[in-house]
């Protein structure tokens, strides 16, 4: 289960994390795409913790969409309408509620995972954030299913993140600025997969505090 | 008349397409929508938004897009729109689609008769 204020606190947490991951993430995106993912990921979420408490006391849906909202218009790059569609989706599966079940979660996860697909018109092993949310919420499902606490799939989940990364340095990019690498992309982690792992990451972190 | 909306990474290039279409056709309603709110390189759905918002005088809008996060936030700024059934990003090089489907909807043509001709942009032979 996952209150407002756990919700509020996880974006709270990915905004530090894209802040100090800053450079890590222009450094891979530098090595096979424009070299901006750090930059635009770290300006997109600076923007939500500036504009966040205008919607504190709306419910979680309305923080989601406009979290995606203010991401859309602030990045700048292909991570903007990809993350923004996640955080839009995740929203609009959620309406209403003002604190979340795991199957919201879950469902909230489907969803992002499938406005992301639809806006990037992507499938896994193309190298992009796909291949780590996909097994991350692979795993999610497979904990929670086996009788796990949100906590302890959460825990699974960014295990399989940083797994998907790593599977990322072996396959060429077909996908955005990268793809024109072809085979030189081999060898490098993706840049969007790298940053998707911090949001599991990030999510794990709150579900340890408030132990669910 | 068809609005044309130019989206660029760079506020620059938006705004110097714009520039040269409107050199050729004064009267065209056309808008730059690029780069991000404080100039740097990027794409900004609200400034799509509000680019497609000031030059829909209910004719139809055309957008061209130079590449990559480009064509997803023009989509979502579509998606964004209450009417999006006359709006349509059009696959052709920003500089060419700009010059011809300005001229063309300012000599009154239709939304259809822009997109033809932005379909011609594309296979455009400069020599």
């Amino acid at each position: 289960m996952a209150t407002k204020s756990d919700v509020l606190d996880f974006i709270r947490i990915y905004a530090d994390k894209m802040a100090e991951h800053r450079q890590e993430l222009t450094d891979y995106d530098q090595a096979i795409g424009d070299g901006d993912h750090g930059i635009n990921m770290s300006r997109g979420f600076k923007a939500v913790i500036e504009k966040l408490p205008a919607v504190y006391e709306k419910n979680i849906d309305e923080i989601l969409k406009t979290v995606g909202m203010i991401l859309v218009s602030t990045v700048g790059g292909a991570s903007g309408p990809l993350y923004g569609s996640a955080f839009m989706k995740a929203g609009a599966a959620v309406k209403g509620k003002g604190e979340l079940s795991n199957e919201d979660i879950i469902l909230a996860f489907d969803e992002a995972v499938g406005g992301i697909q639809f806006r990037g018109k992507a499938v896994e092993g193309e190298k992009t954030i796909l291949d780590s949310m996909i097994p991350a919420i692979k795993a999610i499902k497979a904990s929670i299913a086996d009788g796990k606490s949100m906590a302890e799939a959460l825990v699974d989940g960014e295990k399989a993140a940083w797994d998907g990364v790593e599977y990322t340095k072996t396959i060429i990019a077909t996908k955005g600025r990268a793809s024109y690498l072809g085979e030189r992309s081999i060898g490098h982690q993706d840049p969007g997969a790298t940053s998707m792992a911090y949001v599991f990451q990030a999510a794990k972190e709150v579900a340890e505090k408030v132990g669910c | 008349m068809v609005g044309i909306v130019v989206v660029s990474h760079s506020q620059k290039i938006a705004e110097g397409v714009v520039e040269l279409a409107k050199q050729m056709s004064p009267e065209a309603s056309i808008a730059a929508a690029g780069g991000m709110e404080d100039g740097s390189i990027g794409t900004d759905v609200s400034k799509i938004f509000a680019a497609i918002k000031a030059v829909d005088e209910g004719d139809g809008v055309v957008i061209l897009v130079d590449l990559g996060s480009a064509v997803m936030s023009s989509e979502i700024a579509i998606e964004m729109l209450e009417d999006s059934n006359n709006v349509k990003i059009v696959d052709a090089p920003i500089v060419e689609g700009s010059l011809f489907s300005s001229m063309e909807s300012s000599i009154g043509s239709s939304f259809e008769e822009v997109i033809d001709v932005l379909a011609r942009a594309r296979v455009y032979k400069k020599f």
